[in-house]
């Protein structure tokens, strides 16, 4: 009986022993440094509202920050905002704005930088070069931030949140704009981005190089100066994205370079000039996704192998499939194509004759643009209708054998 | 003028081809875009219809009606009336039945079934294509005294603007495509009145596409408000030009 009694007792110290405080921070010159340099590890700094007019903050050991009512850290452009290098911090509910631009170094509002199990979350980020900047972290998570920027061009901007040399990390429900790359990856292993929506940056709503074995669910990528771009990774999972509005003469839904063994379900590709753009691609299953109303569906280039393309719905596209040579070494099954005018004689819901979904004229205008000018005229009709009659120009492999009547409920 | 106008609008009435052209442009609407689910499809479909056979019907309708008027005409003009008012009466007259059987025919049915900026742009193409190839038609009229020989020319003005005129666009950007030809093309197309409509049309349709392509004929032109205004700008001259040349040789010409 008695080991118990004494663990009992020994418990009832427990909360004293962990001495963790609370500390209120107002605002004055350089008080939240002070404040953190004063602190212990594991307490609490609860930053009051008001404007902190501080850079360069170095956040090295276990603490909480938590801002009131969103006070403002404002680095007035001189240098980068805040570094974390601890393990374990948590920082939420601060505005950290205005750093500084440099071309030496990436001038960041909130840095991460070897750090583990760091969680930044509901902070907004206004007007900086980098957003949050996470370097060699692991296990960190990114929620619920909001980061905006006005950059106008590649060269003088940052972006929104930067991950290189990371492992496991989460980023979710963000709200990033007006940054040179929305999301960035770079060697960045087993993470998740989930719910993200990125929009208006300047280059890539999210680019994605090195990092294999990644997912992202359910992010929004809008209106962003070319799209989102994957290259060179592995085992990359993508799922219930969508891709809207992404417009411009090297604008995608999601470009994809030297990709392999990954997934694409259930995205959405709306009203991008091009919907889904393959380069060098090694076995990549892409299923049940939409695209709806893109300048063109599908761009595989004939480098890319071993792909399926099985139950996606194309509508509403100037070109359903495009692509660069005769060679196809993808498969393409049981989508519906609105442009296709087969029939059915078995009735088992799939097409009796095969559909070719590379259109004559999207040949054409590739090899000579102006030609566009023609497109829709009654003289092009009469070319694909010939085409259709005798291939002779488009690539007669690549086909769907099995075209569905109906469109697939997504 | 208006008295002249509301006995041809009669007459028009009376002759019912008028309100046999509006029910079949109806039909085929309300069966195009009812067959499919997807509006963009029965867009185009009806996009098809008005550029090939809204042109034909029109000229041809609007050439062998001011042929067979030509009594009416005459007797009109042995009253104390101007030749160029008893032309123009003529002449409103017949595009404003023809424009009203596209816009209940083809027009209702789209802005009802599809409401959007494109069948709004539809509507307007058809009822300008209207204008357009009916004062060809009253160049006709004036130009040639044989009634068959002005059908002739009718229909192969309207063949020569649907077909061969596209035709020999594409030989042409073909063999001259290693040459910047992207302005000659944009200088070329207004010379077609249908052409001019359906570029119209497309850059609703299909901005996405052409914001692909790289060149300054597509981001500049095509990309922004100015091809709109360009097209319309020259579809309007194709309506002014022909009309006014026709006044002027109506004039002078010895009936």
């Amino acid at each position: 009986m008695l080991p118990y009694k004494l663990i009992i007792v020994l418990l009832m110290f427990l909360p004293g022993l962990s001495w963790a405080k609370s500390i209120k921070v107002y605002p004055g010159r350089n008080s939240f440094q002070k404040a953190i340099n004063a602190a212990k590890r594991n307490d609490t700094l609860l930053l009051q509202p008001g404007v902190y007019k501080e850079h360069d903050i170095l956040i090295n050991k276990k603490l909480v920050v938590i801002g009131v009512h969103y006070p403002v850290i404002d680095g007035e452009h001189t240098s980068q905002i805040i570094f974390i290098t601890a393990d374990s911090v948590i920082l939420q509910g601060l505005q950290v704005q205005n750093t500084g631009r440099s071309s030496m170094t990436d001038m960041a509002a909130i840095r991460v930088q070897n750090a583990n199990h760091v969680i930044v979350r509901n902070n907004k980020a206004f007007n900086n070069t980098y957003g949050i900047y996470l370097q060699n972290a692991g296990f960190t998570v990114v929620q619920n931030n909001i980061i905006q920027a006005n950059s106008e061009d590649e060269l003088n901007s940052g972006n929104g949140i930067h991950a290189w040399k990371c492992h496991d990390l989460i980023i979710t429900g963000n709200d990033v704009s007006g940054h040179r790359d929305g999301i960035y990856f770079e060697f960045v292993t087993t993470s998740a981005i989930t719910g993200n929506v990125s929009h208006a940056n300047v280059r890539y709503g999210l680019h994605f190089m090195f990092s294999h074995n990644d997912t992202y669910t359910n992010n929004r990528f809008s209106d962003n100066g070319s799209g989102v771009a994957v290259m060179y990774s592995k085992g990359v999972t993508m799922t219930g994205n969508i891709f809207l509005h992404n417009w411009g003469d090297a604008a995608y839904g999601i470009l994809l370079k030297e990709i392999a063994d990954s997934k694409i379900n259930h995205n959405q590709f709306l009203k991008n000039t091009v919907g889904l753009y393959m380069e060098s691609t090694t076995n990549i299953a892409v299923g049940d996704n939409q695209f709806n109303e893109n300048g063109w569906g599908i761009k595989v280039m004939a480098s890319c192998s071993g792909s399926n393309f099985t139950r996606n719905n194309f509508t509403g596209n100037s070109f359903d499939v495009a692509t660069n040579g005769t060679t196809m070494l993808n498969h393409f099954s049981e989508n519906f194509w609105d442009k296709y005018d087969g029939y059915d004689l078995d009735k088992n819901g799939t097409g009796d004759v095969p559909y070719y979904p590379v259109s004559v004229y999207s040949v054409v205008s590739e090899r000579v643009p102006t030609a566009m000018i023609l497109y829709r005229s009654f003289l092009t009709g009469i070319m694909e209708q010939v085409e259709k009659v005798m291939p002779s120009i488009i690539p007669d492999q690549l086909k769907d054998d099995t075209p569905r009547m109906k469109k697939w409920k997504l | 003028m208006k008295t002249i106008i509301k006995y041809v609008l009669l007459d028009l009435l009376r002759n019912r081809v008028i309100l046999f052209y509006t029910i079949i442009l109806a039909v085929l609407a309300v069966s195009v875009l009812g067959i499919d689910d997807n509006p963009t499809k029965g867009l185009l479909s009806l996009l098809n219809i008005t550029l090939l056979f809204v042109p034909l019907i029109t000229i041809l309708f609007s050439t062998i009606y001011f042929f067979n008027a030509i009594e009416f005409t005459e007797l009109l003009l042995s009253q104390p009336i101007k030749r160029n008012k008893v032309l123009l009466a003529e002449y409103s007259a017949l595009t404003v039945s023809l424009s009203t059987a596209y816009a209940v025919g083809i027009g209702i049915p789209l802005l009802l079934l599809v409401s959007g900026i494109e069948s709004f742009i539809l509507t307007l193409i058809g009822i300008l294509l209207t204008f357009v190839f009916s004062s060809l038609a009253l160049l006709i009229f004036v130009k040639f005294r044989d009634k068959t020989k002005g059908i002739g020319i009718a229909i192969a003005i309207a063949l020569f603007f649907t077909l061969l005129f596209d035709g020999f666009l594409l030989a042409f950007i073909y063999s001259f495509s290693d040459y910047p030809i992207d302005q000659a093309v944009v200088g070329i197309i207004a010379f077609n009145p249908i052409d001019l409509a359906r570029v119209l049309m497309l850059l609703h349709l299909d901005v996405a596409v052409l914001m692909g392509y790289s060149g300054a004929l597509f981001k500049k032109f095509l990309g922004s408000a100015t091809g709109s205004i360009f097209s319309i700008a020259c579809i309007m001259l194709w309506i002014i030009v022909p009309l006014l040349l026709s006044v002027r040789i109506f004039n002078r010409k010895d009936l």
